[in-house]
């Protein structure tokens, strides 16, 4: 039990909401993850629907490029959709 | 114009059940009220012995994960202990609630099957005694869904979801160890062998149950046998294990008659609130 793979598990918390990452879990396998995954983060009525993933599975950034990576959309704030009038008619933009 | 005959406290009282149970089946349901008390207690019992047993291996799993897991099926045991002890308090009409049913009775007043109370063992011990008493509690709750008490109905129903998938879990791990290593299988056949013997009890019909039965409360558990041979036989194939050859039964639970093993679990259990009685929490 202790080489147990670790999974990621992804919560969707209502109908219509994105599954949203909550924490993982170690299982032998995807369909006990699922239900570790159950015991674990929705007791609380937390959730309608869960995914699990192989952590190994996931493929990340690597936090040393972080710079590269990210530092460019630093100055970049026109990208933002803030620089346009709003007729006062359209409301609830 | 002649005036009504005073209404007596015992019309009150009626008037004030037929609110809950309906106005139609309230006189059945008084006739049969303490064998509806004592059904109650078993099944409650059933409950609050296997959630406890449960809650053993909360801090000793070999895992965190199965450690929330077995901690979750006993507390929803427990819930269920809590709403069916409350039932048969409330029947019974000594005053007594579920903490004091649970608490302060002695062994030879619990009226569980002998399935419930058998120690933990090992994990694989854990898991046969969850997965073969999960699949008789699922098909008798799923049957007691259409019971004529309405508030043996509300539990089973509100309790069925809960077992279902204790059930399935159970299921699932009984497969994983059967078809896992070597040790894991032998584990698994050691813990389904010491069960196998207690698991007539678990159909076993007397004179209480048969009556409810007949009066649709209760249930004739001799026709849920054959869903429960069912689902054993598909597991056990699943899980490349030997079917079940059942060994002379052991029997005694539902009149008191049980093993050394609940003595001790009950003190375990008892104890504070026996010792400090008004602890509060």
């Amino acid at each position: 039990m202790k080489d147990w793979p670790l999974w990621e598990v992804f919560v969707r918390s209502r109908g219509g909401l994105s599954h949203k990452h909550v924490g993982s879990v170690h299982a032998p396998d995807a369909e006990l993850a699922v239900r570790h995954a159950r015991d674990t983060y929705t007791r609380r009525m937390e959730g309608v629907s869960l995914w699990v993933v192989r952590s190994a599975d996931i493929v990340a950034s690597d936090p040393d490029q972080a710079g590269p990576m990210f530092a460019p959309a630093e100055d970049k704030v026109y990208r933002h959709p803030t620089f346009y009038e709003i007729p006062p008619e359209v409301k609830h933009i | 114009m002649p005036s009504l005959p005073t209404i007596q406290p015992e019309d009150v009282a009626t008037a004030g059940r037929a609110s809950h149970e309906g106005v139609f089946d309230a006189p059945a349901l008084d006739e049969h009220r303490d064998a509806i008390a004592d059904y109650a207690l078993r099944l409650g019992d059933d409950a609050l012995i296997l959630g406890q047993r449960l809650t053993e291996w909360c801090g000793h799993a070999p895992q965190l994960e199965i450690d929330l897991s077995l901690a979750n099926l006993g507390l929803d045991l427990i819930g269920q202990a809590t709403l069916l002890l409350g039932l048969a308090g409330e029947l019974e009409g000594n005053g007594r609630d579920a903490d004091a049913l649970a608490f302060h009775r002695d062994v030879l007043a619990f009226r569980n099957c002998l399935m419930v109370e058998q120690p933990n063992g090992d994990f694989a011990r854990t898991i046969a005694r969850q997965f073969l008493f999960s699949a008789y509690q699922a098909a008798l709750y799923e049957a007691l869904q259409h019971s004529a008490s309405p508030r043996l109905a509300e539990i089973a129903a509100k309790a069925v979801k809960e077992v279902r998938y204790h059930a399935d879990l159970a299921a699932d791990w009984v497969i994983r160890l059967g078809d896992g290593s070597e040790e894991s299988r032998q584990r698994m056949i050691d813990g389904l062998d010491w069960h196998w013997r207690f698991v007539e009890e678990l159909f076993q019909m007397d004179a209480v149950e048969q009556a409810l039965a007949d009066a649709g409360i209760g249930v004739d558990k001799a026709t849920l046998r054959p869903d429960f041979d069912a689902t054993v036989e598909r597991v056990l194939t699943e899980a490349t294990l030997p079917l079940p050859v059942y060994p002379r039964a052991v029997l005694g639970g539902r009149k008191g008659h049980h093993s050394e093993h609940l003595g001790h679990l009950l003190a375990v259990m008892q104890f504070l609130p026996r010792t400090y009685p008004d602890a509060v929490w």
